[in-house]
Order: C-alpha cells, then structure tokens, then sequence
C-alpha cells in the first residue's frame, strides 16, 4: 500500500488528510494524481490546479516521479511559512 | 539520512522563543567566530489591506524537518559559518508574536549575512508550512489560507 497525505487548503477543500492506495495500480505520482482525480469531479478539481506540489517520502518531487509500496506521498499547495 | 547534528540546529515548536537566549547559545565557548547575524520574523497586523488578527501555522511533521536540514547543509557548503540555528513556531500566533528565527556565526560578517539571508530565502519557498490568517473586515472575522507570493520564487531563484 500506499500512504497519502494532504496538507493545509488541499486537506480542507478534500475534507481528507489520509488515506491508503493499492500500489500494484500505480507507478508515478502523476498516477497517484489521476486516480484521485477519478474518485468524483470535486477531487478532479481539486487536482486539476496546477500549482499543487507534491513529495515522496518528505522530498519534493516532480510527477515522473516513481512510487512503491510503502512509500508516503504527500500532496499540498505551495508553501507559506517564514 | 540526516544527521544528528543538524536536526539540533533546528526546532519547530509551539512555545515561543528568547532571541537573547539564542544569541548565548550562538556565541558561547564560540571563540573563532566574529559575527553573529540573526533574523526574526514577527505576525504583521496587516496583509493585503485586510486588518490581521491572528495566524495558525501548520506544517508537515518530518518533512519539515528534512527540507530545513537540506537547506542548511547548503549553506554550509556554499559560505565558510559556524553555528547555525533555525526556529519555526507551529500552531495559533497573534499580532507582534515571533514566527521564526535565523541565526549564523562566521569568522567574517560577509558569510553570516549571506547564509543567512539564503536560509530564510528557501525556508520560504521549500519548507512545508502554510499560514492560515483571521482577519477582520467591517467587523467581521473570516479566514483563509495564504497565497504563495511570486516575489519569494524569484528571490530565492536568485540563489541558483
């Protein structure tokens, strides 16, 4: 399996913060994305924005990225500490 | 991995902190570093024209950690500093309250400067926190999550 998180206005808008995807479906973030862009049409839009940033393991990444089980992928807006 | 050492030059945490505290801590038994340069960032009472009331912070436990150590394992690569300590406070911050700490020791002004000034820089746009503001307008309270400012991509580009 794989963990997937989501963090601050994406948590919000998805009224999620975790859950568990079958590795065996998915091979790169950008799979990661699209199913679950396909869970209903307020997700596909919710993932359609383009700014969303994404990390594996607590390392940004980019979509090629490639994803196993156990790995922990975190989905979020761009970052506003400081 | 990150190291042992370099996750003690970093603390995110709730209670606030002493920048005289931090200070001592930069310069003691430290006797071959001439400068110290810190930078501390505070809750503004305005933003976009709104009146701020309060900020929560939030942040992703684990990963913050690793980008900050990243982050100042570059500076130390790039400039010659000594001792390096990064603050980030988590959770509901009110107006004039302290967000952040920076603070770098080098023999020479120069190098503490720059890392210092690069440390905020990429904390800024590669460390995962998100700032939730209250505001009040015409007497009503609201929130919202900010926005990623483009002046802060282009900055830390500048680094690159």
């Amino acid at each position: 399996m794989i963990k997937i998180v989501f963090f601050a206005a994406l948590r919000e808008q998805l009224d999620c913060a975790e859950l568990s995807l079958n590795a065996d479906d998915v091979k790169t973030v950008n799979d990661v994305k699209q199913r679950l862009s396909d869970k209903n049409s307020q997700w596909r839009q919710t993932f359609s924005n383009a700014s969303l940033l994404s990390a594996v393991n607590h390392d940004m990444v980019d979509g090629s990225h490639l994803v196993k089980s156990g790995d922990e992928v975190a989905f979020f807006p761009p970052v506003t500490g400081g | 991995m990150i190291s042992q050492d370099v996750l003690k030059e970093i603390s995110i945490q709730t209670k606030d902190f002493s920048l005289a505290d931090e200070v001592a801590l930069l310069e003691k038994d430290n006797l071959t570093d001439g400068a110290v340069v810190t930078f501390t960032g505070r809750v503004r009472n305005n933003n976009n024209g709104n009146s701020v009331t309060s900020l929560t912070l939030e942040h992703y436990p684990g990963m913050t950690e690793k980008s900050l150590a990243k982050i100042i394992n570059q500076a130390k690569e790039q400039w010659r500093i000594g001792r390096v300590k990064v603050i980030h406070r988590i959770g509901e911050l009110h107006i004039g309250e302290q967000i952040v700490f920076v603070g770098v020791t080098s023999k020479h002004r120069q190098d503490a400067f720059a890392a210092n000034e690069f440390i905020m820089d990429y904390l800024k746009v590669k460390a995962p926190f998100w700032k939730k503001e209250q505001i009040t307008e015409a007497g009503k309270t609201s929130e919202n999550w900010l926005d990623a400012k483009t002046s802060d991509t282009d900055k830390a580009e500048l680094w690159s």
